[in-house]
């Protein structure tokens, strides 16, 4: 039976059917770099603003090495391929001249990226010259077409894996706008045409072709000589292509190191509206916790990994067991047994259906209502046509009445009632922002809330309310210290990203420790700016009054009652305590002798904790005393 | 009858010799008291049982078992004792020692709980006088008061569950309100709380107003003296909710500073306000201790040891054991102390971000479980500046953003929204709810089309625009001047409420045609399982009650009432399966199917018709065989059932057998039309599943048999109902074409002739 019992009584977290941590990437991607290595890749840019003059061919390494290691933690289960065409030297499966594959030790020529592959490619530039060599391919008077033979070698690279599951990309680096301007006459016609076939053949077979257009040293990269026809871009795509291609070289280069998840629905709700009106939705994680990778125990002498191994062992006689056949639950001071046939039968029904309940003001939705991440919702006519109908209409009812449903979610191992709230489509210039459709909260039920402000009821007098002015003092501050353009997931989690760094120092290598910036910090340099701390100040002095931090330090002179009664029996205990021969007593085993008061006398007088039976405050004096 | 004040003040003078309460230590052990891990809580459960209530003793009766029920498994040595009032009869010791004090009973003293109170508590008796609460409140309180004395502060709980209907007695001197305040000043004194639910649902006609409305002021009065809190239900669920059958001391989790900026700070504690209640966890059981030993565990306890995978008769030593990441293929070595060296270490500080629009953090980026800021108690300048703030921010439509460490040494930072909650009552300072939000890397962006780049034909038109309107708009929870349906602070996990037999808190949610829940079945169907077998341990699993299969649904009353509303919204409307989409689809088509049924019967039987379905369901995934009485059912039940794969092709067998014997026994063709239908389900189930060759070598010899037995009506009304082979198009496995299998009945025709 495949049915595990313990299923059932599991926390959330680790069901296995568990919708919040299904992340694991159902398909991969496999990329050929492609880099131009002419020699015109190796002179600086020169242009006006930029003063660095960096060459293209470092620009096109340094992305690469960036987007290697960005890829190796987001999605390490990728295939890459470096390739250098207008090479010197040739290295290809095609013995194909002027098209060199980069590639270190115990990697196959597409593999997944190795910390190896990126520490040696990172220093590429230095052995460049004299192992590879730079050279022009494409010469008139000769067959040669190194940027054919690079496709050609791409291509064949990526006939690897099946075509449905493999997401496959060249990504072509290049300076050079007109690679056969240098050809004339047939030759050159002739060339242009194969290489197009060749780029149209690749795509057919589902490879799609990205360039990365370099700066070159006098003019702009002119897309329509050759390269629109190679990459299949229509007229009107030209100058929305121009306008993204270096935002797609930064973009490369700064991506925030995450684990990237593919899209794939979590699973598949039947929702009943009412009764004859059931429709079809499909759930999706648009927001779970991200947390560093998997651990693996490795033997610290040889590096290798662990395999753990469970052993069960009768807590009363000691005995070794099997996989023990029955479960407990102790009820009315008995054990009540189950077998895990009977458990498995218990489980044996379940529905997993979502059912509208009604519906209520989205002011009836507490900030405290809320468990655990939400999940989002989108209809889909697959199996039942009509259900994406029957939801826009229901969207945009809510959304125009500001009203949210309440349904019942029965999952088998939780069921749960649910705020289903519905989300119009937000776009910006850069895409869409938020999707539409609904997001399913959690609602908490009344087992779950807590009231820990009751706790501290006055119990009789009122509270305190804040008076008008220190109201009006506070709105000040509410405009002053005004995030205007916040968004929520604006911040990198800093103890992610350092740990991603740490990772990377270690694999690769690295020496220093690089210094992840924390961006949750708050600004100070912002806090600090007169208006803010004028305002600040005012609120302070109508809520706290004139002397605040003189009566605070005061008081904190005037200590408590409670640490002057620590302090007084701090006192006596370093009275008491001298009057003892510690060292002696320790010597010849006479701290047992003595009291669990006196030895306390000791441990308060040297600010030790006093907690624990005696034998464990004897064990921390001999420990304190060096014994 | 007055109460006698007499003995109000021999208590008082008795057990206090100091009248004047000391506040401090009251408050000191509320604070550090409830941190205890082993609070043991004393608890009066005072019930009215006069002759008004009797028509809600039945639920009352299930919600204090169920209150004991659940301290049996989750505080055993918790303390319970029960007061009747409204009793016919007087049993109590205030009435022997003083005199006064009629119609409070003491059904059970206070004792640690045990399975006896539960079944006390299942058959209260019903009371004939009129129950003075005042009276049942003394009584509790003293019996706290005579079993703990000054101990156990903070731990004592009185709980009231009344409609307060009846008016309460005049006291022999002072005023009512007097008494109060000296009661609850006792009450204080000891660390008593007091909890009152009052029951105000249909009002029965011999209520009095005035009298409601005074007994409701006197019993907001104890709240100004000491804790107590009063809850007004109208529905029984609520009453459920509002009972807290588990207490749980809360805990704060951070203590300090809230800075605005370096200069100013605000002194607050932090505490969770919501937090998903776990489940038991069933334990492994052990048979190995001989079963004389009666102290024996019974548990198991599991090892894991690592071995090295080359030599796996080598355990490593924990300490030889070093954690590895992954990065790329390879896996890194770390240790824990140079892990300890490079690792982020942010201090311990809650800090400001600053504040924005509270549009720009929307509801569903709330990640976790949700905690409350709460100024420092007892400091007035905290609760006017989170006061303040608070106000202003709501004023405003502002949030707060908020970095968090709460901890020193916790190896990650929190950036969450804080939000103004104004409070309710007098005695309650205003606070902040705090939501984790997430980080960058916590998103997934996946993008979905726009509802607007959909075909027209998935757009809803006016009319279906307005039925949905209209719909949204009547199916109403929270409609003014009544009780909000399902609100989250009333409504229980019914899981965690199952504990014993959830079957009567579901039949009662049923009877009273409030809400019913879809509850997870099995692990309701597992306590349920648990009492039986606490009770007979050879007991099978109990079978599923009909009651329980009813699924959730909505209000039936606020269905009856939306009839139409609903009916308009079906009708403008159309659903229906793809019939592209065949393999996976099984199970939806069979709910689509039912659900469409229902359509055309009429309204009034609305919230039945799905439990009817369900049942009839269920039953029919029970098929073994295919009868004859009714054949397509028993062979689309056979065909969907999932256990075996074994089901379809015995299904399919079945029918076949079914339709040659039908045609067989048929005598002037009038078997004819039942073997079509069981053709035509032939048809339709085996291009579901995917069976095209099974049906069309059915075909093939049908048409020999036709031929043979000379069955040529049959055939004619196959060709009338156009049903032959199943075609490519239909089912991707079959090899016929689909114009050969439209010739196919032709051509068996004509050469048939």
């Amino acid at each position: 039976m495949d049915f595990d019992p313990e299923d059932l009584f599991r926390d959330d977290d680790d069901d296995p059917e568990n919708e919040f941590y299904q992340g694991k990437e159902s398909t991969k991607e496999s990329v050929v770099y492609l880099v131009d290595a002419s020699p015109r890749m190796f002179y600086p840019a020169a242009n006006a603003e930029d003063e660095k003059s960096e060459t293209p061919f470092h620009v096109a390494v340094n992305c690469i090495s960036q987007a290697l290691r960005t890829q190796i933690i987001n999605s390490s289960y990728d295939e890459v391929t470096i390739c250098f065409f207008n090479t010197r030297e040739k290295r290809n499966l095609q013995d194909l001249n002027g098209v060199y594959v980069f590639n270190v030790l115990e990697r196959e020529y597409l593999d997944r990226p190795t910390a190896r592959l990126i520490k040696e490619f990172s220093s590429i530039e230095e052995t460049f010259m004299s192992e590879i060599g730079s050279q022009y391919g494409i010469i008139s008077g000769s067959r040669e077409n190194s940027l054919y033979n690079a496709l050609w070698v791409a291509q064949a690279l990526l006939r690897k894996g099946s075509r449905k599951n493999v997401d496959k990309r060249i990504l072509l680096f290049t300076n050079e706008d007109d690679p056969f301007g240098g050809i004339k006459g047939a030759a050159q016609k002739d060339m242009i045409r194969t290489t197009i076939q060749r780029a149209k053949d690749a795509q057919d077979l589902g490879i799609s072709i990205e360039l990365l257009p370099l700066s070159r040293p006098n003019d702009e990269f002119n897309i329509s000589l050759f390269y629109a026809d190679l990459i299949g871009l229509e007229r009107d795509d030209l100058s929305l292509f121009i306008a993204s291609a270096g935002d797609k070289l930064q973009d490369m280069t700064d991506q925030l190191r995450k684990r990237m998840f593919k899209k794939r629905k979590v699973r598949r709700i039947t929702f009943s509206i009412a009764n004859g009106i059931s429709i079809e939705l499909n759930s999706y994680a648009l927001l779970r916790p991200t947390l560093p990778g998997v651990i693996t125990w490795l033997d610290s002498v040889t590096n290798l990994p662990l395999k753990s191994e469970r052993a069960s062992f009768c807590a009363d006689t000691g005995a070794l067991m099997q996989e023990p056949a029955k479960r407990f639950h102790p009820y009315k001071n008995e054990n009540v047994l189950f077998t895990m046939d009977e458990l498995s039968e218990i489980k044996r029904v379940s529905t997993g259906h979502l059912h509208l309940l009604g519906f209520k003001p989205l002011s009836c939705l507490k900030d405290y209502h809320n468990l655990r991440p939400s999940t989002f919702v989108f209809p889909s006519d697959e199996e039942i046509v009509g259900s994406t109908c029957i939801f826009i209409a229901l969207h945009r009812s809510m959304l125009r009445l500001r009203r949210f449903a309440v349904a019942f979610y029965g999952s088998s191992a939780h069921p749960q009632i649910v705020a289903l709230i519905a989300q119009d489509e937000i776009t910006s210039s850069s895409g869409q922002v938020e999707p539409p459709g609904m997001h399913m909260i959690y609602l908490p039920y009344s087992d779950d809330i807590r009231h820990p402000e009751e706790v501290h009821m006055a119990v009789d007098a009122e509270t305190p309310r804040a008076t008008d002015d220190q109201i009006k003092k506070a709105m000040v501050i509410l405009k002053r210290v005004d995030l205007k353009d916040f968004s929520v997931c604006q911040f990198a989690n800093p103890a992610l990203q350092r740990h991603y760094a740490v990772l990377q120092a270690l694999a690769l290598g690295e020496d220093e420790m690089p210094d992840a910036k924390d961006e949750t910090a708050p600004d100070e340099e912002g806090l600090a700016r007169p208006g803010i701390v004028n305002a600040l100040e005012d609120f302070k002095v109508a809520v706290y009054g004139e002397n605040h931090d003189q009566e605070e330090a005061e008081s904190a002179e005037k200590s408590s009652e409670a640490s002057r009664k620590r302090k007084a029996i701090a006192e006596t205990a370093v009275k008491e305590s001298a009057n003892y021969n510690w060292a002696e007593l320790a010597d010849n085993g006479k701290l047992k002798d003595l009291t669990v008061v006196e030895l306390k006398y000791y441990l308060s007088a040297h600010n030790l904790p006093v907690a624990g039976k005696k034998e464990a405050l004897i064990s921390r004096i001999l420990t304190h005393m060096g014994k | 009858m007055a109460r006698n004040k007499v003995y109000l003040d021999f208590q008082i003078s008795f057990f206090f010799p100091f009248k004047g309460s000391n506040q401090r230590c009251h408050l000191s052990c509320l604070k550090f008291g409830n941190r205890s891990i082993f609070s043991r809580e004393a608890l009066v459960l005072l019930l009215d049982v006069g002759p008004s209530m009797h028509n809600l003793l039945p639920e009352i009766e299930k919600v204090c078992s169920m209150l004991v029920q659940k301290k049996l498994i989750y505080n055993k040595s918790d303390e319970v004792g029960i007061v009747l009032f409204g009793s016919e009869d007087t049993d109590n010791a205030l009435t022997k020692e003083v005199g006064g004090y009629e119609h409070v009973v003491v059904l059970r003293h206070i004792k640690v709980i045990d399975g006896d109170m539960v079944d006390a508590l299942q058959k209260l008796p019903r009371g004939t006088a009129c129950g003075d609460f005042l009276d049942a409140i003394v009584v509790g309180m003293d019996m706290l008061i005579k079993k703990f004395g000054p101990t156990n502060k903070g731990k004592q709980r009185l709980c009231l569950i009344t409609n307060a209907q009846y008016p309460t007695k005049e006291p022999f001197e002072g005023t009512k309100e007097d008494q109060i305040d000296t009661i609850s000043a006792q009450m204080k004194t000891h660390g008593m709380r007091l909890d009152c639910i009052i029951v105000r649902g249909k009002l029965t006609g011999a209520a009095n107003k005035k009298i409601m409305d005074e007994n409701d002021l006197l019993l907001n009065r104890f709240s100004k003296k000491t804790i107590s809190k009063s809850v007004y239900v109208e529905s029984p669920t609520s009453l459920y909710g509002a009972l807290r059958t588990r207490n749980i001391s809360p805990v704060t989790i951070f203590r300090g500073d809230l800075e605005l900026s370096p200069s100013m700070k605000i002194k607050v504690w932090v505490y969770k306000k919501t937090s998903e209640e776990k489940f038991p966890t069933l334990k492994r059981y052990s048979d190995k201790a001989p079963s004389n030993d009666r102290f024996a565990t019974h548990e198991v306890k599991v090892d894991i040891e690592y071995k090295s995978l080359e030599n796996p008769n080598k355990v490593v030593p924990p300490e030889q054991r070093i954690k590895g990441y992954r990065y790329g293929p390879q896996v890194v070595p770390i240790s824990s102390a140079e892990w300890e060296a490079v690792k982020f270490k942010p201090e311990k500080s809650v800090k400001l971000l600053g504040f924005t629009d509270a549009s720009n953090v929307m509801r569903h980026y709330y990640m976790k479980d949700v905690n409350v800021f709460i100024p420092e108690p007892g400091n007035a300048k905290a609760i006017l500046a989170v006061s303040s703030l608070v106000r202003a921010m709501k004023e405003m439509n502002k949030v707060a953003i908020l970095r968090c460490v709460w901890r020193q040494g916790q190896g990650s930072v929190v950036i969450g929204v804080l939000t103004p909650n104004i409070s309710s009552l007098d005695n309650i300072p205003d606070s902040f709810y705090f939501n984790v939000l997430p980080f960058a890397e916590d998103v997934r962006e996946f993008q979905f089309p726009s509802f607007n780049n959909f075909p027209p034909s998935w757009q809803p038109n006016e009319q279906q625009q307005e039925a949905a309107d209209n719909f949204v708009r009547m199916l109403d929870l929270a409609p003014s001047g009544k009780e909000e349906a399902l609100q989250p602070d009333f409504t229980p996990n019914p899981v965690l409420e199952v504990i014993l037999g959830l079957q009567f808190f579901y039949h009662l949610l049923c009877l009273f045609g409030m809400v019913s829940f879809m509850m997870s079945f099995c692990i309701q169907r597992f306590y349920h399982f648990l009492e039986l077998k606490s009770k007979q341990p050879d007991a099978d699993v109990p079978p599923l009650d009909r009651t329980l299969k009813r699924v959730a649904e909505p209000d039936p009353e606020l269905l009856s009432q939306n009839q139409s509303v609903i009916a308009n919204f079906r009708n403008k409307f159309e659903l229906k399966e793809n019939p592209k989409k065949k393999k996976s689809s099984r199970l939806l088509w069979r709910e689509k199917r039912s659900a469409s049924d229902e359509g055309e019967k009429d309204a009034e039987d609305v919230p039945d018709v799905q439990s009817v379905k369900l049942i009839g369901n269920s039953s029919k995934m029970k098929v073994e065989e295919i009868g004859d009485l009714n054949p397509v059912q028993d062979f689309e039940a056979m065909m969907a059932r999932r256990d075996s794969s074994e089901w379809v092709s015995k299904a399919i067998r079945n029918m076949k057998v079914l339709i040659s014997d039908l045609l067989d026994s048929s005598c002037e063709g009038n078997h004819y039309d039942k073997a079509m239908e069981c053709l035509v389900a032939l048809r339709r189930g085996c291009i579901l599943e995917q069976e095209p060759k099974e049906f069309n070598q059915f075909m093939q010899e049908l048409s020999k048999k036709c031929k043979e037995k000379n069955l040529k009506r049959f055939w004619e009304l196959l060709i009338s109902k156009h049903v032959t082979l199943i075609s490519k198009e239909e089912a991707i496995d079959s090899d016929v074409a689909d114009n050969e299998a439209k010739r196919f009945l032709v051509k068996t025709e004509l050469t048939s002739e």
